[in-house]
């Protein structure tokens, strides 16, 4: 589903990725996870073609996205922080977001599920950062593709709201879409993924199940496992 | 990018900013019509402050919406659209309300106050259509600095210094310039040092329509010459297209490059 093949990024002399090389398949939770400043952020705008690489080619169902635009109307991306047109209003974003894609969406559903409605009036530039994140998120399931890419998607918000988002990414996935999702939440990530992605110092450091992770540093929690990692790594 | 367009525009014309530009026009447009008798005297003071504030409103509207949109650009980004669409939709959004400010609040007092029954109906005309390709030219130009610069503050500064420049320092050197070289015919250099400039090239144009061009001298004769002609006239509207142009293609050369 994506291919990203020798992926080069480097903002002015630092240089986020160095050689990324990642293939994930269809259908199925993939957490890339990492510490600040790894290229998180930057492998998922690569591949949304908001960041431009300086070196290889990324392929999304199966089409290079070099100056595509189409391909993303499968996607369905929440960014990391929810900043919108702060004089919009929700229900007014809502509305230019579906007209914008032209798919049929689905979103009274999911306004009733995080409780929206009061706030469907309101302006965005009003609203509490979380109340932000839940808005971001209902923009985000609202369309059915096939690819769902989450930055960070717990930020900000409250249990029950967490509880409803797990709850979400279940659901797709068990409708067969690849979600991709990177989290600081080491629980989160434990609970909902299949697989995980380590970025560290800008390649790939290991990609499989948590499982082969623990393995792989002999600890036995997730955790700790992460933490393994980063210590020999900077020792 | 009529979407995108329709969305910045109506973003635009609801924000306090917009009615603020328009009340201004709409005021000066009421004062100087009801109490100056003399509607060609009006129209150079208006010409004075259009030349002036248009490129500057232009060029501060367009720095500071980029900047703000910042997140509704990138909310667009990760929608299946294009960029060329996404960045000339919004140019165009901000460039057509600032215009409509423009020509609604200049329009609506000379309107009323009987303007169509009067000869001088071409030169408010002109006034208007000069004004409206200012609008177009400094968004544009501003749009252009706030892509290529990161930093608000730096691209603030930029956009006012061209501003500067082209309203005030350009006219300076062009006239130490012709100081310098008073001794060589400078009619070709003057017209060519005109052209090249949209401010100056704006209030030659609607100067010279106003028949105060006996004002100016041997060299008004010339100008008087040159843009009286219809051949003038649609050089000096291809230069100001070419203003419009040139800006607007880098912003798509720009816009397809950046990092968001």
């Amino acid at each position: 589903m994506i291919e990203v093949r020798d992926l080069h990024k480097k903002f002015a002399k630092n240089r986020v990725l160095q050689g990324v090389e990642l293939s994930i398949p269809k259908g199925g939770i993939f957490a890339v996870l990492g510490p600040n400043g790894s290229g998180k952020t930057t492998l998922i705008k690569s591949i949304l073609g908001m960041v431009i690489p300086n070196k290889g080619t990324i392929e999304v169902f199966e089409q290079n996205i070099k100056n595509n635009a189409a391909y993303r109307n499968q996607i369905n991306y929440l960014p990391q922080i929810a900043n919108f047109p702060s004089n919009l209003k929700v229900k007014e974003l809502i509305r230019m977001i579906k007209d914008l894609r032209k798919d049929s969406a689905d979103e009274k559903e999911l306004i009733a599920l995080f409780k929206l409605e009061p706030f469907l009036n309101k302006k965005l530039g009003n609203l509490s950062g979380g109340t932000k994140q839940k808005v971001n998120l209902v923009l985000t399931f609202m369309f059915d593709s096939p690819l769902i890419i989450l930055d960070e998607p717990t930020t900000g918000l409250d249990p029950i709201a967490l509880l409803h988002l797990k709850e979400l990414i279940n659901k797709e996935k068990n409708k067969g879409k690849t979600i991709m999702i990177t989290s600081h939440i080491m629980s989160f990530v434990e609970d909902v993924s299949d697989e995980i992605v380590f970025l560290l110092e800008g390649v790939i450091y290991f990609k499989g199940t948590i499982q082969a992770l623990k393995e792989k540093t002999q600890q036995k929690d997730f955790e700790h496992a992460i933490a393994t990692i980063l210590t020999d790594n900077h020792a | 990018m009529l979407k995108i367009l329709k969305y910045s525009f109506f973003d635009l014309i609801r924000s306090r900013w917009s009615y603020v530009y328009f009340a201004f026009y709409l005021l000066l447009g009421f004062v100087l019509l009801f109490l100056n008798n003399d509607l060609s005297k009006a129209i150079i003071t208006l010409m004075n402050v259009i030349i002036m504030l248009v490129p500057l409103i232009g060029t501060i509207f367009g720095v500071m919406y980029f900047y703000n949109s910042k997140e509704f650009t990138e909310l667009l980004l990760a929608q299946p659209l294009k960029r060329t669409s996404i960045f000339v939709g919004q140019y165009l959004g901000v460039a057509l309300s600032l215009a409509l400010s423009l020509v609604l609040g200049l329009g609506i007092p000379f309107v009323l106050y009987g303007l169509f029954t009067s000869a001088i109906i071409w030169n408010f005309t002109l006034l208007l259509i000069t004004g409206v390709f200012l609008t177009f030219i400094f968004t544009a130009l501003a749009f252009n600095i706030a892509l290529s610069n990161e930093n608000k503050i730096k691209g603030f500064g930029y956009a006012i210094l061209l501003w500067l420049f082209l309203a005030v320092i350009y006219d300076g050197i062009f006239l130490i310039s012709l100081i310098i070289f008073q001794d060589y015919p400078l009619d070709k250099l003057s017209l060519g040092m005109s052209m090249l400039n949209p401010i100056d090239l704006s209030r030659i144009l609607i100067l010279l329509k106003l028949d105060i061009s006996a004002l100016l001298g041997y060299t008004g004769a010339i100008f008087k010459k040159f843009f009286g002609s219809n051949f003038g006239v649609i050089i000096s509207f291809l230069m100001l297209s070419i203003w419009v142009i040139l800006p607007i293609l880098r912003i798509v050369f720009k816009s397809k490059k950046k990092d968001f």
